[in-house]
């Protein structure tokens, strides 16, 4: 309730409530059991998706976008990133996305009340680059450094619309990292991961104070509480047999568990689909790039959906370039996956297994209006968003690049054609109009 | 400073096995190839070191019937046929007669394209999988290193080799890390499995070098208290590496002078018993600086600032060398009409940005706009063992974007980016890198147009002979290092 009126607040505070928007004729990728609406409309309004049919009436002052049989699509997930979070990742004072308290592993103290969206900064130039190609929200997950833990603290989904209070509700999450690329925060052994773990699980759960050498203070003990007993917590982890062990881990503490990495996954699908575990991936990691990894395949998404594990796509470590996330799921589809399990996996799986699934992801009378009208497959590498709309709002469609892309584009236009050999040109840009198809359906 | 254009006559003195440094200390059209005093006894005048032993595989003459061309120099050709025979493209074109014997393949509804090129790679010197002994792409022991070579450390077992091959890549340069000023020779690779790396190298193929604007060697060596700390350092690291070069070009050119003066005298019957000239003592490092000088090497500079690479065309300028390409040049498009009058390629990526406050101004029209000036050349390189897998999709991101922006670029002119201009950047466009007779069989037939993200190599050949076929499962990976892995994915190349 308290959220609801924080929600009302801040529409009324941010100038006004978003007008309505009738998208007409569009071929609708519900991302749920409907399916593929073709030559349906959508209406929106107060940030929600009134109603989705044939016909619909335009409501007096509504804006009307003619979408012409093309691709709407729920606002696509922007994975788990550190967007807003890291403006320049080399430049440690831009950085927020990792705890780094540079003790020795075993002198260290984990610190999960460590909570990564806290630092969320909408005006970073990450948020409309990512949102102008129609990823609308994300997952900000901690890391985890050298000097730090694998345990790496909290993170929460995000809204890229640009507020300032962007964090959705029900999303947070605890993140582990685990395997061999963090041994070194573990004494040397994956096996110092569990007993750790253990270690830190019996702090949270003890009544009595905390002994010398406890790795958890009084807050960390609540907020690892708080995980146990059906709370979220995504390892990301690759080797199957370290998947395996933290299903049993994750049962025998009562935790939910996402898979994020899941390189080898594919292995042990049987037992992710009978625990309903998900498994958060990169299509496109293929490479034996470790000793955790020498299992990658481009199919792993397809054998995991075949399997009946639900998935959603993600990239590991890329913030800047999250929009190509649209990439892998294309990538997937082309080894296997079907085109509309790939396109729930950008949407309505992962606000699934974040928390959302009853507001976001779809596109369902009463859901938030995130939504996006695509120039044509949105899988397709040669596709663009034409527009995107986040809580009902049109966003505006321009960017950093877009601003350097104009003022540059327009210099070497004229340097050229005071030139002799200007090639030919197309017509002219217009940021709504589609001048190029390469569509394309697998 | 006076150019000499080796190129002409490069491939003539490989193939005579004349000494990498005659023709670098010398002119090369003036060096006679069996002339007296390569007999008379100069000291390490060894034949040219590490030379290829390459050969390519006997293949049946070839036919790929019915298919959507793209020649790789700015043609379509539609339901086109494209035959290969001895190794080579004999012909391209509509309803092609095939020789008695030739195996045909139907290609209707398909596309074909030359085999692709990246420009730059690290396969091989940071493989998979990424461990520490493994990191051989970066000697950051001095901000010069111009002495050691990429092909030292290529592992041929990568298994990022064969990925790359399933993604249409038949030719590579294997590049040396940024970490340095100057960080080594690069190499040039035929995507075949071998056992060495000999047996992979481009026959004939120049090497380059590799340099490195901007952040990464004023990190690396700033961070050690020396320098460089700054770009300052940086220009001042480049400019000391090359006099101390052009010094040494000359310590050799008076030698040989010396050198003939009494070998002349000798054969004059004139009765000099001066000394035999004493040979400067050799410097790998300098050798390679000098050969670079002499057009023989080619220069590759990893530079994103438009501001530092309009200094470095003034570097090359000062010191007479030509560079083949930048390379990221994540801000390009800020000097594209410039870049492109020096006749310097850009080869970058499609839309990654922002890692770097150098790579902070990315944009995604940034291949187009390169490739929009007249004598623009652009390329799409990878710098990754994912994105050699997919150089297509890459191209085709920045295609569409550059369609976005009002440019005209149809598809048989982006592929170029990964073709033709790749191959030019390199210097091997004379024999790969299009579909044109005379040229290497390298060629790729794509399950539908390769720019799509849905699009896959069906089949790959390199010099005529199919290495990579997607229909016929191998039972085995390449790469020995799959070998007994309980889980590792036994990828799909073609046994051969």
């Amino acid at each position: 309730m308290k959220s609801l009126i924080a929600c009302c607040l801040a529409f009324i505070c941010s100038g006004a409530l978003a007008q309505d928007v009738l998208i007409r004729g569009a071929t609708i990728h519900t991302a749920s059991e409907r399916g593929v609406l073709e030559n349906t409309d959508v209406l929106l309004r107060n940030g929600r998706i009134a109603a989705v049919g044939v016909g619909l009436e335009a409501p007096s002052g509504a804006s009307i976008v003619a979408a012409k049989g093309r691709a709407l699509t729920p606002g696509l997930f922007g994975g788990l990133s550190a967007i807003g979070v890291n403006e320049i990742s080399l430049e440690s004072t831009t950085v927020d996305a990792y705890l780094q308290l540079n003790a020795p592993a075993f002198a260290m103290q984990w610190r999960p009340e460590f909570d990564v969206a806290v630092a969320y900064n909408p005006n970073s130039t990450l948020v409309p680059v990512a949102r102008m190609e129609g990823l609308t929200w994300t997952v900000l997950e901690p890391g985890s450094m050298p000097g730090g833990s694998f345990l790496a603290g909290q993170g929460a989904a995000v809204t890229l619309g640009g507020a300032y209070d962007a964090a959705l509700q029900g999303s947070r999450s605890l993140f582990i990292n685990l395997g061999g690329e963090v041994s070194a925060l573990s004494g040397g052994s994956r096996a110092a991961q569990w007993m750790l773990l253990e270690q830190a699980i019996h702090e949270a759960r003890s009544r009595t104070a905390p002994e010398d050498g406890a790795l958890l203070r009084p807050l960390g003990r609540q907020a690892l509480a708080r995980y146990l007993d059906g709370g979220r917590v995504v390892f990301h982890v690759s080797r199957a047999a370290d998947i395996r062990r933290t299903l049993e881990f994750a049962r025998t503490h009562g935790m939910r568990p996402v898979i994020a990495g899941g390189e080898e996954a594919w292995a042990v699908a049987r037992e992710l689909a009978a625990r309903d575990v998900p498994v958060l991936l990169d299509a496109l990691a293929n490479l034996p790039s470790s000793f955790d990894t020498i299992g990658s395949r481009l199919d792993n998404a397809a054998l995991l959906h075949a399997a009946g594990v639900r998935i959603a796509f993600t990239q590991f470590g890329e913030s800047h370039n999250a929009r190509k996330i649209r990439q892998l799921a294309g990538n997937a589809v082309a080894h296997g996956l079907p085109h509309d399990a790939a396109l729930r996996a950008l949407t309505a799986e992962p606000a699934r297994i974040f928390g959302l699934g009853e507001r976001r992801g779809r596109i369902e009378p009463g859901l938030t209006a995130d939504l996006v009208l695509w120039s044509g497959d949105p899988l397709e590498v040669t596709a663009f968003a034409e527009q995107v709309w986040i809580e009902g709002r049109a966003v505006p469609m321009r960017s950093r690049q877009t601003e350097l892309r104009d003022r540059y584009l327009q210099r070497l236009r004229q340097t050229q054609q005071s030139g002799a050999h200007a090639p030919a040109e197309s017509g002219a840009r217009g940021d709504a109009t589609p001048t190029f198809h390469r569509e394309s359906t697998p | 400073m006076r150019r000499t254009k080796c190129d002409a006559s490069r491939a003539a003195w490989r193939a005579h096995f004349i000494t990498a440094l005659s023709c670098t200390l010398t002119a090369c059209a003036a060096t006679p190839p069996d002339g007296p005093a390569s007999q008379a006894a100069e000291p390490q005048r060894a034949s040219e070191p590490f030379p290829s032993t390459y050969r390519p595989p006997e293949s049946p003459v070839t036919l790929i019937r019915g298919a959507t061309v793209l020649t790789g120099v700015g043609e379509r050709i539609d339901n086109g046929d494209v035959l290969l025979a001895d190794g080579r493209i004999q012909a391209v074109g509509p309803s092609l007669t095939p020789p008695a014997d030739a195996r045909i393949i139907d290609a209707q509804g398909r596309w074909v394209t030359p085999g692709l090129i990246d420009v730059h790679s690290h396969l091989g010197v940071y493989p998979s999988p990424s461990i520490k002994a493994h990191d051989d792409g970066n000697e950051m022991i001095d901000p010069v290193t111009a002495n050691v070579w990429a092909e030292h450390a290529v592992w041929p077992q990568d298994p990022g080799l064969q990925t790359a091959l399933e993604g249409g890549v038949t030719t590579l340069q294997i590049l040396p890390g940024s970490g340095n000023l100057i960080g080594g020779r690069g190499v040039t690779l035929k995507n075949v499995a071998a056992a060495t790396v000999q047996a992979m190298k481009f026959p004939g193929a120049a090497h380059g070098l590799k340099m490195a604007c901007g952040e990464n060697p004023k990190r690396v060596y700033g961070a050690q208290s020396r320098a460089p700390m700054t770009r300052m350092g940086n220009v001042a690291g480049y400019r000391q590496a090359f006099a101390d070069a052009q010094n040494y070009r000359e310590q050799w050119l008076k030698f040989e002078r010396e050198f003939a003066r009494r070998q002349e005298n000798k054969h004059g019957g004139s009765d000099d018993d001066a000394a035999a000239p004493t040979p400067p003592k050799r410097d790998i490092e300098l050798e390679t600086l000098a050969a670079t000088m002499q057009g023989d090497i080619l220069v590759h500079v990893h530079c994103y600032r438009s501001d530092e690479m309009a200094v470095m065309l003034d570097l090359a300028e000062e010191f007479g060398f030509r560079i083949a390409a930048f390379h990221h040049a994540v801000e390009l498009y800020k000097i594209a009409d410039l870049v492109a009058e020096h006749g310097v390629c850009g080869a970058q990526w499609a839309d990654w940005w922002g890692k770097k406050i150098e790579m902070y101004d990315g944009v995604q029209e940034n291949i187009a706009l390169t490739d929009y000036p007249a004598n623009g050349c652009a390329i799409v390189h990878s710098d990754s063992e994912e994105g050699v897998q997919r150089l297509n999709q890459e191209a085709a991101k920045a295609m569409a974007r550059g369609v976005r922006a009002g440019l005209d670029i149809p598809p048989e002119r982006a592929i170029r980016w990964i073709t033709s201009n790749a191959a030019k950047a390199l210097g091997v466009d004379a024999h790969t890198g299009s579909l044109e007779p005379g040229k290497m069989a390298d060629v790729v037939i794509w399950n539908r147009d390769p720019f799509s993200v849905y699009a896959l190599a069906d089949q790959v050949f390199i010099d005529g002979a199919l290495v990579f076929d997607r229909a016929a499962r191998a039972a085995k990976p390449r790469s020995d290092f799959l070998l007994g892995q309980p889980l590792a994915h036994p990828g799909l190349e073609t046994p051969l």
